[in-house]
């Protein structure tokens, strides 16, 4: 068993009520994950498909108007799987950044505006390191942050004096100051230019290393799961469609969505243009019957729109949800 | 009305509602008085509450239930001309601001911060007390809604600066819609709940502000209002005397009054408030 | 320096607008109205004083034209009026004629000022910590109730809470004075004349702070239910950050600073309030005096007070603009 991190048949839902009208939108929709150990685990998608919303599912931080109706996830805490959802919220308090911490979506507005960056470090390890005073815990910072190649200076700045990438890479040295085994990050990337991209990714890859543990890794951007992403699974409307090592989806990819999600890269000296699947992404609140993707989907055939495909196992090391491929096809004929 | 139906599970909106209710019902029960409003003497004095004076007698020989139903009729006269005419104003300069922007929303909110800054109150004193015989009804409601509008354009101005940012406006010009039916067909509709809402707490200060002008004298006085009402029942040391149902009378009904107004305020701004309405649905 | 240009320039600027506008109204308000104060004086003081021989009235006539700076055209008088402003020189008092009313102010503005002052922090202070953290905690039980009890007390008129709170505890159980502070010419500053002073001022400053607080209170709860949906805070959450700190360092500091500039902006009505509460509890202030002043038709001692009063409110106002960096980095680094 090396996997850090498990889910179980995850239904979790948005439950909106506006003037006496319940409306649901299925964001994660039955999600079964293994995450190993030691890899950098990529999870992709068009936005408004549930990646941010599984992420805090997997972070165990489901709170109203999100609501969880089945389903587990499982950490693997000291060679012991415990259920992250029936933990108490002191339990879970311990375990987050110790166990497992999570970088934020836009660290733009992710740390306390009007306090120095010392403040919001000090804030988090006061709560979860004891016996320490105030001076062992900024040199145990400064220590950090000088192995992660940031300059302890900025802890003297207020967040709004930092540069886009500059913030995002303190929030990164921030979410692994207490060395987890598990790092949640959403879109740690987006909204930077290209250059701040390759300084985050680079950290994140450095941290991964020195840590030996594990990213699990949001983006829409699958040039940057191409780069940096040893396993991946991509999702759609709340499903995952397919899930394997980089390596096999990239060459192989199986689900006709992959293969739009992949054409849609640009390549080196290729001149062709790019295309991207037809249509937009269906609602979570109603969703299309059968395969989520069929509505928009070339090769669709008649049992796409009645059945729902299974994510099952093509290749040793490769699943898949979709009728074309794997065992799907034997059991309705 | 399903609005209405929604409205009235907040138990502060139907509250208010009621309460408001019965007082109006008292102002209009004014117009069936077996008493004149403004004559002295016209029962025996400093009764208290016994039948048929079911809130006694004050020392000037009235009945105190009879001169509370005028009171009540009078100070909602004040405060619905002050608070309608600002509304005006308030509007007019809030719409001008938000929409026009630049140079005359700079001078425009530069006057009404000024009228902010600047103790309207004394401002207000200074006006009346020189044109104190002619604070009838209608002069101290048009004095108050000449002082009351600075705030709430400030309110609406924002308002329509957000929606001025929306598509729509965009659209709307960009069609060649001239300003005034854009302004009237596309604003003035979102922006009417927060106007009703600003109407109501306008209303409750302007209840306010008449009875400090009363205590100063500087209204007329013998036009019964909450505000004279309570200034005769302090002059008359009803307090010290033990006359409670003459200066408790007044007293309850503008509390009454003001919770009354400000509660239907709170509850139908929070149910106009998206924001405030997922935290109404996350309690349950 | 950019912070100089962008913040500290525009409030001069409108610093010095307010009190130009504002006096200027002062100015021109009984002027607009027609009124003359020298006639409506001298037959006040005939009123109230009884017989003046006519040489007397002609000389009187034009000293008090002088005092009240009626002389010279309109654009002279104002300009007069502004060097007045200056030396803060407002005439005689009417209903104490001839003290000066600028001598009246001396003595009835400190008091004002201290109640003003203590009152303001008091139930800034108070309101927006109980309103942060019932606002943080607000599914709670306690929080609902306290809430139904602020909806309660917010909307009452200053006069209104001031006459209730006088009818409970100054008559039906009379813990304090019904008020009538009086001022000695000398005041020793002992133990005795503190603890006096205190007794008096107790009620007039629990109705200011009871509903400046209520107030702040929700105005504040707003705030912080909105502050609590801000990123930071529910990364911090999610970071197992103690509520503790959470409320403290994140919470409060952030929901605290619009609230200053919502102070600057409420600051004249909450004067005005403290004026309103001093007639209830007769507290020797501006208020009483104001009271005094208009019941009596002493002009003067009005116009006195108001143009005082602007400049007060106007500085004020001025003080907490040029605090308010210290406070918000993101205003002082920009």
């Amino acid at each position: 068993m090396n996997e850090v991190l498990k889910a179980e048949n995850l239904q979790v839902f948005y439950v909106l009520e506006t003037l006496g009208e319940k409306r649901i939108a299925k964001a994660v929709h039955g999600v079964n994950l293994q995450i190993p150990g030691n890899e950098v685990y990529g999870i992709a998608g068009e936005s408004g498909c549930g990646k941010t919303t599984l992420l805090k599912v997997l972070f165990a931080n489901i709170e109203p108007p999100l609501r969880a109706f089945e389903g587990r996830v499982y950490y693997c805490v000291n060679d012991k799987y415990i259920d992250a959802f029936s933990l108490s919220a002191r339990e879970k308090r311990e375990l987050r950044w110790t166990y497992i911490s999570y970088i934020p979506q836009g660290s733009m507005s992710a740390f306390n505006p009007v306090k120095k960056l010392k403040v919001t470090f000090l804030d988090f390890l006061e709560s979860h390191v004891r016996g320490k005073d105030r001076e062992e815990l900024l040199s145990l910072t400064n220590h950090h942050l000088k192995t992660l190649g940031l300059s302890p200076r900025i802890l003297d700045a207020y967040p709004h004096q930092l540069s886009g990438g500059m913030r995002q890479r303190v929030a990164i040295a921030l979410s692994t100051l207490l060395k987890p085994r598990i790092i949640l990050a959403d879109e740690p990337t987006t909204a930077l230019d290209v250059v701040a991209q390759r300084a985050v990714l680079q950290l994140m890859q450095d941290v991964q290393k020195e840590l030996q543990n594990t990213i699990v890794l949001v983006t829409h951007d699958m040039g940057i799961h191409a780069n940096i992403a040893t396993r991946m699974a991509i999702m759609y409307a709340g499903k995952i469609m397919e899930e394997g090592s980089t390596e096999d989806i990239f060459n192989h990819p199986l689900h006709p969505y992959t293969q739009y999600l992949i054409h849609s890269l640009p390549k080196i000296g290729d001149k062709t243009p790019r295309e991207s699947a037809p249509g937009s992404p269906p609602s979570l609140v109603e969703p299309p019957p059968g395969c989520l993707f069929h509505p928009r989907c070339p090769q669709a055939f008649p049992l796409c729109s009645q059945e729902v495909p299974e994510l099952v196992r093509v290749n040793i090391d490769h699943k898949v949800a979709c009728f074309l491929r794997g065992n799907n096809r034997a059991s309705c004929s | 009305m399903g609005i209405l139906k929604d409205l009235f599970k907040d138990y502060r909106f139907t509250i208010g509602f009621i309460i408001l209710c019965l007082l109006v019902f008292l102002a209009i029960a004014s117009f069936f008085s077996p008493y004149d409003p403004i004559e002295w003497l016209q029962v025996a004095r400093d009764k208290p509450p016994s039948w048929p004076h079911i809130l006694g007698t004050n020392s000037k020989g009235q009945d105190v239930f009879w001169e509370a139903t005028f009171a009540i009729r009078n100070s909602f006269i004040i405060a619905l001309i002050a608070g309608l005419l600002s509304r005006v104003v308030a509007i007019l300069v809030g719409f001008t601001s938000g929409y026009k922007g630049g140079l005359t929303d700079r001078i425009l909110m530069g006057i009404s911060d000024g009228l902010l800054v600047i103790p309207l109150f004394l401002i207000l004193v200074m006006v009346t007390m020189l044109l104190r015989e002619a604070m009838t009804l209608v002069n101290t409601g048009l004095l108050l809604a000449f002082f009351g509008w600075a705030w709430d354009a400030r309110t609406i101005r924002s308002q329509v600066l957000s929606l001025r940012e929306r598509e729509f406006t965009q659209t709307s010009i960009l069609a060649g819609n001239k300003t005034l039916p854009l302004v009237t067909k596309e604003y003035l509709p979102f922006t009417m709940p927060l106007i009703f809402s600003t109407l109501i707490n306008n209303i409750g200060w302007a209840i306010g502000m008449e009875i400090v002008l009363a205590i100063l004298g500087l209204v007329r006085l013998e036009i019964p209002t909450l505000g004279t009402m309570l200034q005769w029942a302090i002059s008359y040391q009803a307090m010290l005397l033990g006359h409670w149902w003459w200066i408790l009378t007044p007293l309850i009904l503008t509390i009454l009054l003001l919770v009354a107004l400000y509660w239907l305020s709170v509850s139908v701004s929070e149910y106009l408030d998206p924001r405030m309405r997922i935290q109404r649905i996350g309690a349950k | 320096m950019k912070f100089i240009k962008d913040y500290l320039f525009p409030r001069l600027v409108q610093y010095l607008l307010v009190v130009f506008c504002g006096i200027t109204a002062v100015f021109f308000i009984p002027r607009i109205a027609g009124q003359d104060p020298v006639l409506e004086m001298i037959a006040q003081i005939q009123v109230q004083g009884g017989s003046l021989d006519p040489t007397a009235v002609e000389s009187l006539m034009k000293s008090l034209e002088e005092l009240y700076g009626l002389k010279g055209s309109l654009f002279e008088q104002y300009i007069t009026m502004w060097k007045r402003v200056f030396t803060l020189d407002f005439g005689p008092s009417l209903f104490q004629f001839p003290t000066p009313v600028s001598d009246l102010l001396r003595i009835y503005l400190p008091w004002t000022m201290g109640l003003f002052i203590t009152s303001t922090l008091l139930s800034w202070i108070l309101g927006n910590l109980l309103g942060g953290i019932s606002g943080y905690f607000s599914q709670k039980r306690w929080s609902k109730v306290l809430d139904a009890i602020i909806m309660v007390i917010r909307p009452i008129p200053h006069y209104v809470f001031g006459i209730l709170l006088l009818i409970l505890f100054a008559y039906v159980w009379p813990l304090f004075p019904v008020g009538g502070l009086v001022l000695g010419r000398r005041t020793a500053f002992n133990l005795d004349f503190v603890l006096r002073v205190l007794h008096y001022s107790f009620l007039p400053a629990l109705t200011l702070v009871i509903l400046g607080g209520a107030s702040w209170f929700q105005q504040m709860k707003l705030l912080v239910q909105n502050v609590k949906r801000e990123d930071f805070i529910q990364y911090a959450q999610a970071g197992g950050v103690k509520e503790r700190l959470i409320i403290s360092r994140y919470v409060l500091p952030n929901a605290m600073l619009p609230q200053i500039t919502q102070l600057t902006l409420a600051l004249g009505q909450v004067f005005s309030g403290v004026l309103i509460v001093e007639m209830v509890f007769s507290y020797p202030g501006m208020g009483l005096l104001l009271y005094r002043g208009v019941t009596r038709g002493d002009y003067n001692l009005v116009m006195g007070i108001t143009t005082l009063s602007i400049l007060t409110i106007a500085t004020a106002v001025l003080v907490l603009d040029l605090i308010y960096p210290l406070l918000d980095p993101r205003i002082r680094h920009r």
